[in-house]
């Protein structure tokens, strides 16, 4: 081997120059080269921007640095891999080793790099497990957050724990299961391709070991942009549009007052992050699909079609609380999910959630599947809490629902090329 | 056992090469051990990157007195291997069945802590070791056949001849260790598969599954595994400091965590386990797995 082939080893590769070199390269790059011209000719067919979005941040994927994390206001991709962790290690200087090493990989796989420096050498594992290699970025985001109980002393934190960053109180109905509760860390990786983001939370938690444990796992799905050119409001697995009211992510003044930690909130080390609350509702489908459409729409408040409010005919026709039936009653129950979710209008979040299917209960042989919900907010106590507790209390979607996981996590604001997602705190 | 057995096809391929490689200059080699170890050292650091060449001829000498260390120490499990067999089948033919599940456990642990070498000679390790599924029902002899005898069927009776099968196994093992080519990539290699050995089938409670002696082949395991490290420790703080620590803290951090499950000179039974134990065991062995597994890059084996 020449001096120059030994020195390009050392350098990451990107995965379809690994391929290259490999000597495996023609057919991966003619089958993806094929792949990404169809996107773009989806694309073009298309009239919606967002279905040529994907094909472009394809290539180079989406950045990882930045002033706040990637996959909070990053417009949702098509699948998600949700991970949390239990951290194992006994400092913080180890804690801080972890995030660097994790911010490191995670910087590569954004871009479609394959991860450290051995993945070419015959006599040792490779760095990269190799599952995406040739693949796009696929507009993979990793989001990184901690939890609660990372405060409880074990280690010397620079900043302190947030007022806001607590387990969720108690909400009437709900049925948590320690096994999908919690956890000291956690990262949400979504990507445009299952496998890819499979990958990445493999890695993470391969470069983890030792350092820190997998608490509890979910994967999630919506429709794929594929399915969906025009990028509609996804539908959950109810088959109601899900997210017809989420604020505007292009609004920066919106998002700074809704989603990002402001410098004034404190404490300092979260001012450009953003609280993350993770639910996990099993959907009774069982139960769902024996009731009325008219039952069906009464509970969600809209129309199961469209999207409309009960009683208008557009999906984002503005929202009439007022509007009464002949008979008096208003058109839009007053247990309805839309209504109670809505409230007066003073509380927002944005949600980011994906349905998810976890094969089938064994003791009952029905699905076990729901939604992953994710929302992020910029204070726990008067966005989600207010409105999670009212949901609890009466909404109509109880009847068919069930909360079996709970978690919350202060997510950080982004790094800088050169730094670590973490460095403020640790 | 089986799926082991089929990821050591490789290793012992890469062993024959090198017995080939190594078979000339061995003798006059381990006169000069020190001298040239220092001399290799230094010429495998600047190797650093390309170890598809580098290491081969400096293998044999650079690792001499840690390889001749694990033959000594494989030839000592092996002979009180074949002892401990001898007493556990004789009272198995001598149709004593408490006897017999007292001394099967035992006996074990000394073929658990160098399995690797077991593996690399050919049928040996199935026939002592194959667990009920992984072989054809007709071919099914060992400790684990007679294991389901002693505990689910509660007899000793028609086990004599598997009993004699399986000590002349041990014996026959004992004499093929004599002229087995021993290197530091077999031992590299051997030390990982140790833990995935534990990884895969005693942290599942699969291996034992009818006497729940597993945590005695978890222990042995983890124990030869150990020895491997440490007969190279020195090598390689030489060239990783770091690495060398991250092992040498696991190793402790599991030995710790499977500490409380000691009893007398024994193990608890695996069924005394909680859930809780098992994930626990399993997430140190897997910190400690994946370290180890870069030790054979950095000693350029």
């Amino acid at each position: 081997m020449t001096e120059n082939k030994q020195d390009s080893l050392k350098k990451p590769l990107s995965r379809r120059e690994m391929l290259k070199l490999t000597g495996v390269a023609g057919l991966g790059l003619l089958i993806g080269g094929g792949g990404a011209g169809g996107l773009m000719a989806l694309g073009r067919k298309g009239s919606s921007v967002a279905a040529v979005e994907p094909a472009a941040a394809d290539k180079q994927g989406l950045p990882f640095y930045g002033k706040h994390q990637a996959g909070i206001i990053t417009p949702a991709q098509d699948f998600i891999c949700f991970a949390a962790f239990d951290v194992t290690a006994g400092s913080v200087e180890e804690l801080r080793r972890l995030f660097r090493d994790w911010t490191a990989a995670s910087a590569a796989m954004a871009s479609g790099q394959m991860i450290g420096e051995h993945n070419t050498t015959l006599n040792t594992p490779p760095t990269d497990t190799g599952e995406a290699a040739g693949l796009t970025p696929s507009r993979t985001t990793l989001t990184f957050g901690v939890g609660p109980s990372l405060f409880d002393g074990r280690f010397g934190l620079k900043g302190p724990k947030p007022r806001g960053l607590r387990d969720l109180p108690a909400f009437a109905g709900d049925a948590l299961d320690p096994q999908w509760c919690g956890g000291d860390l956690c990262v949400q990786v979504c990507a445009d391709d299952m496998q890819v983001a499979f990958h990445a939370i493999r890695n993470l938690a391969r470069i983890a070991r030792g350092h820190a444990v997998l608490r509890w796992t979910q994967e999630g799905f919506q429709r794929t942009g594929r399915a969906d050119p025009a990028g509609g409001t996804p539908r959950n697995l109810l088959g109601f549009k899900d997210g017809t009211g989420n604020p505007d992510t292009t609004d920066a003044v919106l998002m700074d007052r809704t989603v990002w930690v402001q410098p004034s909130d404190g404490p300092g080390w979260m001012a450009g992050g953003s609280y993350m609350a993770v639910r996990r509702v099993r959907m009774r489908v069982e139960v769902w699909d024996r009731s009325t459409l008219k039952d069906q729409e009464a509970t969600f408040g809209r129309h199961r079609d469209s999207g409309a409010p009960i009683g208008s005919r557009g999906e984002f026709d503005p929202v009439d609380l007022q509007a009464k039936s002949t008979d008096g009653q208003p058109l839009i129950p007053a247990t309805s999910h839309l209504r109670l979710a809505k409230g007066d209008g003073s509380q927002q979040i944005l949600r980011r959630s994906y349905s998810y299917s976890s094969g089938l209960d064994p003791k009952t042989g029905q699905l076990d599947a729901g939604l992953l919900f994710i929302s992020y907010q910029r204070d726990m106590d008067k966005q989600f809490i207010p409105i999670q507790t009212r949901l609890a209390k009466s909404d109509k979607l109880n009847e068919y629902t069930v909360h079996v996981g709970s978690a919350v996590f202060a997510c950080f604001p982004g790094c800088k090329q050169g730094g670590y997602i973490g460095e403020t705190l640790f | 056992m089986l799926s082991m057995r089929k990821s050591v096809t490789l290793p012992a391929v890469v062993m024959v090469t090198s017995v080939l490689l190594a078979a000339c200059g061995n003798d006059g080699a381990a006169v000069n051990k020190v001298s040239e170890k220092t001399a290799v050292t230094s010429e495998a650091q600047t190797a650093s990157q390309d170890t598809s060449k580098a290491g081969q001829e400096a293998t044999a000498a650079d690792y001499s007195v840690a390889v001749e260390g694990y033959r000594t120490f494989a030839v000592e499990q092996i002979d009180a291997f074949v002892k401990e067999t001898e007493k556990f089948t004789e009272a198995v033919k001598a149709g004593d069945l408490e006897k017999a599940k007292l001394l099967y456990a035992p006996a074990r642990m000394y073929y658990e802590r160098i399995e690797p070498v077991a593996e690399a000679l050919g049928d040996l390790d199935p026939n002592i070791d194959a667990r009920d599924g992984d072989v054809e029902a007709a071919d099914w002899r060992g400790f684990h056949r007679i294991e389901k005898a002693l505990w689910a069927d509660k007899t000793t009776d028609g086990m004599s001849e598997y009993a004699d099968t399986l000590l002349s196994d041990a014996k026959l093992l004992r004499a093929k260790v004599e002229t087995m080519d021993i290197d530091a990539s077999l031992m590299v290699t051997g030390a990982v598969e140790l833990l995935n050995e534990v990884s895969s089938s005693k942290v599942t409670g699969e291996e034992e599954r009818y006497s729940h002696t597993d945590l005695y082949d978890f222990a042995a395991n983890v124990e030869g595994a150990r020895e491997i490290y440490n007969l190279l420790k020195d090598d390689l703080a030489a060239k990783d400091k770091q690495l060398n620590q991250q092992i040498a803290d696991r190793f402790e951090a599991l030995e710790k965590e499977l500490a409380p499950f000691k009893d007398g000179d024994g193990y608890v039974s695996y069924e005394k386990l909680k859930d809780e134990d098992v994930r626990k065991l399993s997430q140190n062995l897997d910190a400690l797995a994946e370290p180890l597994s870069n030790m054979g890059q950095v000693l350029g084996v």
